[in-house]
């Protein structure tokens, strides 16, 4: 059993092993749930140290593991990592064992909620480790209904019923949708494999036909825009979090959700390139709706963790701008958000979890003054926030000024594109964090909260003393993330890359496309190690 | 002849007789164990047929002058049946209290139903066919209104009977205007020439009758209406063997018709076969979210299951019917885990409201948990069997839509019918664990062999979902049987050995004789 296999197969054995476990023994339920996602956490933190070390095998993935499953239907079991996912598994495992750690809110039937919630982990981290389409398909679905139910039962609200629906709908209607994109993937391919590796290998030299990939484009770019809250197809997401228990926000707006971002990076647009390139210029119009108008959305809302909702749609708005900018700069900065985005997420929901908790409420009318009452929560949440509007030193301003490097360069014509995003991101994510942040922490305190409680107990710090250590150590140092993200990036989709040569309407040597490759090397260079330069030069031409 | 062909059918019904029998000398309290006799002949007869039946080198046998067929697609429909019976059974000695009267009958005639499948999924001839079906639809004409003293089981054994015998008359009207046009019953010889008569109306009529009288077996649209009543009046196992055993028989029949019988005419009937497909699962997907009554629901969510496994029907491919024997096989499990738990939870309640389900969390976590993984089965998602199931029509279906755009839209409203089914399936986990007054908070008493059953299909629908391997590998072996026996006729069909050929070219001319394709 390889690495990658056990950070996965931990959470999934540790939920069977909780159904045997006697109803009564909360606590025995309650270390299992956390030892577990503990141990998949460090080997993930393992697998993530050792990555550079690692000797990747012949499609370029580290840590592989395939077994045959249907063999008349090429499906395999087939995982591995490289420089793009790595970073994901990392981050989701970090979340899961947050989650698990915050899931000490959870008080009536705890045994189904740390089994599913067991299963959930499993899943999501499998599906980010999947190689192969089917499964990677298979792994998501079985996150995504622990999800439904766990917001049904263990959800909070009045329209919790309602909400529990919608998201349930919304979203398998989207998989669905996917799922539809998927199979005609792999009916065009003419592979007759799931395998994406083998895919992506095959279709270099037999491409899809232009009419196949017009077809199968939108089936997956609006499948999966529907799991990832593309506007407009974002509206489940705020009721569906406002509504959620703070553990199962956390792992789906933090983890779970990436993955339709994940699937597009990974296999769509190694196979698609030419619809992809039609399509972009839509995508970056749309993704503007998450930014600016999910945003401004967001400034209205009255209950927090309703604008964390909208925020973190909003947030979703730079991962696709990344990925339609279609370079390697802004691809990368895509990956980087995602990971950033994953992190902040799982803190902002786990602390409005906590304030929920103690004071029954998240109507922000009122709430106030908590931070006197909070020392530690108040101060985590004011960084979560910071961390929200982009302030440097947190992974998330790498991540968005990396997306915003790409997107410049990417579209030369429509800088509006640009601008009005750095402005979203700037002025709106400002103006309704720091409120959000005023309202609930600062002004006086009413007596109501006197008996507000901080978490006194070191391990109701841990988790989110680890999500904010991880915000700033990928903060400090994206180079960790970029530099694999980066390599794969240009091995996956280097051949590409240089096809679609950005600007190709330009003429070479056209002063503002030497403009703009200088400065795009300027900004690389400070991202990006030098190591891939003479690749990934060669794609800037 | 070889009556060791027919094997299975002949321990079958000698064991319905033997209960039948059994019933005379035994005292009327240990009627009720009769049913575990009855459970444990099935299981025998699926155990020899699982170890000892083996089909010939070339794969298929004939007995009656070729109207008896055995090849792998009867084999895997013979063993599924069997296995379907076997949990029915155990679930009607748990029913027993219910029946006032006639217990024995009501376990043999479940297994002279189970004789009409076993024949059915054998039948390679119009005549085998006809009486094949009426052997089920007879049977379950008395088992749906087996429980006399209540109005609603009675209301489904007449409308069972009514719309029964109306669908019987136009399948032999449609019999005897096939025989009429072409001269044949047996389906081989019948693929021989149907594509001469591909312009005969009265032929296609004919056909379209016998197919009217299967869409009535399936319940499939617009045949399906008698489905949501007979669901909900009959007593619980017989709802459960009506929507595996008998839907299951009628698709194995739809498809010997369809692609052994006359493959050639199939071809054109795709536009058809997309209609109905779409517009069943539509039907039944819609109509189940307002209800109330499980069984009721139970009964129109079986009308869109039909509707998904005619997508397999409508793809005209080796991959589709190969879908629709993988979907059957989840099906199988899905839906007799979860008439196992109505039948348990529902025993002695008047109505079968939703309602009835609160709390089933606390009264038998078990119960609780298999009802709730077969709605997730059929609703469609991993890991459960239902998922791959789908997965597969989708694939085959899709695959066609090169050939003409209506597979795309026919996968769209599938796709748009599990959405609208996951509603009513949530609500019925909602109803079990959502937080709620359970109206009687008692534990509920599981006997052991049933438990057995239980857990043997959750077993099963978990073993469908991950590991689809050696079931798919089966599947598609059981399929490629109708492919051989088509492909074989045709070959066949050009030499001049057999009299009832030289017959049939006296009857229909010299032309009609040719052979239709290289």
């Amino acid at each position: 059993m390889s690495l990658v296999t056990s950070i996965f197969l931990i959470p999934l054995l540790a939920a069977i092993v909780l159904a045997f476990v006697p109803r009564n023994y909360r606590v025995v339920m309650r270390g299992v749930a956390v030892f577990a996602t503990f141990l998949s956490a460090l080997l993930a933190v393992i697998l993530f140290l050792e990555f550079g070390h690692a000797v990747a095998g012949p499609t370029g993935f580290k840590f592989e593991f395939q077994r045959q499953w249907v063999q008349a239907l090429g499906i395999s079991f087939h995982v591995g990592v490289d420089g793009i996912n790595v970073g994901l598994v990392l981050m989701g495992a970090i979340v899961a064992f947050a989650a698990a750690c915050c899931s000490w809110e959870i008080q009536e039937r705890e045994k189904e909620f740390y089994i599913l919630l067991l299963v959930m982990v499993g899943g999501i981290l499998a599906a980010f480790a999947s190689l192969d389409l089917f499964m990677f398909y298979f792994f998501h679905e079985l996150a995504l209904v622990p999800t439904f139910i766990m917001i049904g039962v263990w959800g909070r609200g009045e329209r919790k019923n309602y909400a529990t629906f919608q998201i349930t709908l919304y979203l398998s209607l989207g998989a669905l949708i996917a799922l539809a994109g998927l199979i005609a993937l792999y009916l065009e391919s003419g592979a007759n494999t799931f395998d994406i590796p083998a895919l992506i290998a095959y279709a270099r030299n037999h491409p899809f036909s232009s009419d196949a990939q017009h077809f199968i484009f939108p089936l997956l770019l609006f499948g999966f825009g529907i799991l990832v809250s593309l506007w407009p197809f974002h509206t489940w997401a705020p009721p569906g979090y406002g509504s959620a228990p703070s553990p199962t926000a956390m792992l789906h707006a933090g983890v779970l959700k990436k993955f339709g971002l994940y699937g597009l990076i990974r296999f769509v647009l190694p196979l698609l390139p030419d619809a992809a390139r039609s399509w972009m210029t839509v995508l970056a119009w749309l993704c503007l709706g998450n930014l600016l108008y999910c945003g401004w959305v967001a400034m209205r809302q009255k209950d927090f963790n309703w604008m964390v909702g909208y925020s973190s749609v909003a947030h979703m708005g730079f991962a696709f701008l990344g990925i339609a900018s279609l370079n390697l700069i802004g691809v990368t900065g895509a990956v980087l958000v995602m990971i950033a985005h994953g992190f902040l997420a799982a803190l902002t929901f786990g602390l409005s979890g906590y304030i929920y908790h103690e004071t029954g409420t998240l109507e922000m009318e009122q709430l106030g003054g908590l931070l006197r009452k909070l020392p530690f929560i108040g101060a985590a949440l004011t960084m979560a926030a910071f961390a929200g509007c982009g302030l440097p030193g947190f992974a998330n301003f790498a991540g968005e000024i990396t997306v915003l490097f790409g997107a410049w360069h990417a579209f030369a014509h429509h800088q509006a594109v640009v601008i009005i995003a750095v402005w979203a991101a700037l002025i709106v994510g400002a103006v309704y964090m720091l409120r959000g942040v005023r309202r609930v922490l600062h002004g006086p305190v009413t007596e109501k909260w006197a008996d507000v409680a901080d978490a006194s107990n070191p391990w109701r710090k841990v988790p989110f003393v680890v999500l904010l250590a991880c915000l700033l150590i990928f903060g400090f140092f994206p180079r960790l993330l970029t530099d694999k993200i980066s390599a794969s990036l240009t091995a996956q989709l280097g051949p590409n890359f240089q096809t679609w040569a950005l600007r190709s309407d330009k003429p070479e040597g056209h002063p503002e496309s030497q403009i703009a490759n200088r400065k795009s090397q300027i900004n690389r260079s400070s991202w990006i190690t030098p190591e891939p330069r003479s690749a990934s030069h060669s794609t800037l031409q | 002849m070889n009556i060791a062909l027919l094997s299975h059918e002949w321990l079958v019904l000698l064991l319905g007789l033997g209960l039948l029998l059994a019933d005379l000398w035994l005292p009327p309290a240990a009627r009720r164990k009769l049913g575990y006799v009855a459970a444990l002949g099935v299981a025998a007869i699926l155990l020899y047929s699982i170890l000892f039946v083996r089909l010939p080198a070339g794969g298929v046998e004939y007995a009656f002058g070729r109207m008896y067929i055995l090849d792998s697609l009867a084999l895997f429909f013979k063993r599924f049946f069997l296995l379907a019976a076997l949990a029915v059974l155990l679930m009607s000695v748990e029913f027993a209290a219910e029946i006032q009267s006639g217990l024995t009958e009501y376990y043999a005639l479940t297994l002279f139903a189970l004789a009409g499948m076993l024949f059915a999924c054998s039948a390679n001839d119009f005549t085998l066919l006809f009486v094949s079906l009426e052997l089920i639809t007879i049977s379950f004409y008395i088992l749906t209104s087996f429980q006399r003293a209540r109005t609603l089981s009675l209301e489904a054994g007449v409308k069972y009977l009514i719309i029964g015998a109306l669908s019987t008359s136009f399948t032999v009207f449609g019999i005897a205007l096939v025989y009429g046009t072409s001269g044949k019953l047996n389906f081989q010889d019948l693929a021989a020439v149907a594509p001469q008569l591909i312009g005969n109306k009265l032929f296609l009529f004919g056909l379209l009758w016998v197919m009217v009288g299967l869409g009535f077996k399936i319940a499939a649209f617009p045949f399906q209406i008698w489905a949501p009543d007979v669901y909900q009046g009959a007593p619980s196992p017989t709802t459960a063997f009506l929507a595996i055993g008998s839907k299951a028989a009628g698709f194995a029949l739809v498809l010997r018709v369809l692609f052994t019988a006359v493959p050639a005419i199939t071809a054109q009937w795709s536009h058809l076969l997309i209609v109905i497909s779409a517009v069943t699962i539509l039907y039944g997907n819609l109509c189940a979210l307002p209800q109330r009554n499980v069984k009721r629901l139970l009964g129109y969510s079986s009308i869109a299951h039909a509707g998904y496994m005619l997508l397999g029907v409508a793809a005209l491919s080796a991959a589709g019917q190969s879908a629709i024997l993988y979907y059957l096989s989840g099906y199988l499990f899905t839906v007799l885990a979860a008439f196992t738990v109505i039948c348990l939870v529902m025993r002695h309640a008047e109505g079968e409201d939703i309602s009835r389900l609160a709390g089933l969390n606390q009264r038998s976590p078990l119960l609780a948990a298999a009802m709730a993984l077969a709605m997730v089965s059929l609703a469609g998602v991993p890991p459960m069997a239902g998922f791959f199931g789908k997965f597969l029509l989708f694939k085959a279906a899709l695959a066609q839509g090169a050939t003409q755009h209506g597979y795309y839209w026919l996968v769209g409203i599938a796709i748009l019918g599990v959405v609208i089914s996951l509603y009513y399936y949530f609500g019925v986990i909602r109803a079990i664990y959502w937080p709620g007054n359970a109206p009687d908070p008692s534990p509920i008493p599981v006997s052991r062999p049933i438990l057995l059953s239980i857990y043997a299909c959750v077993a099963g629908m978990f073993f469908l979902g991950l590991y689809p391997n050696p079931v798919v590998t089966l599947t598609s072996k059981a399929a490629s049987a109708l492919q051989a026996e088509t492909a074989a006729i045709h070959a066949t069909a050009t030499l001049p050995k057999a009299p009832r050929a030289a017959w049939t070219r006296s009857l229909l001319g010299p032309a009609s004789a040719a052979p239709s394709r290289p």
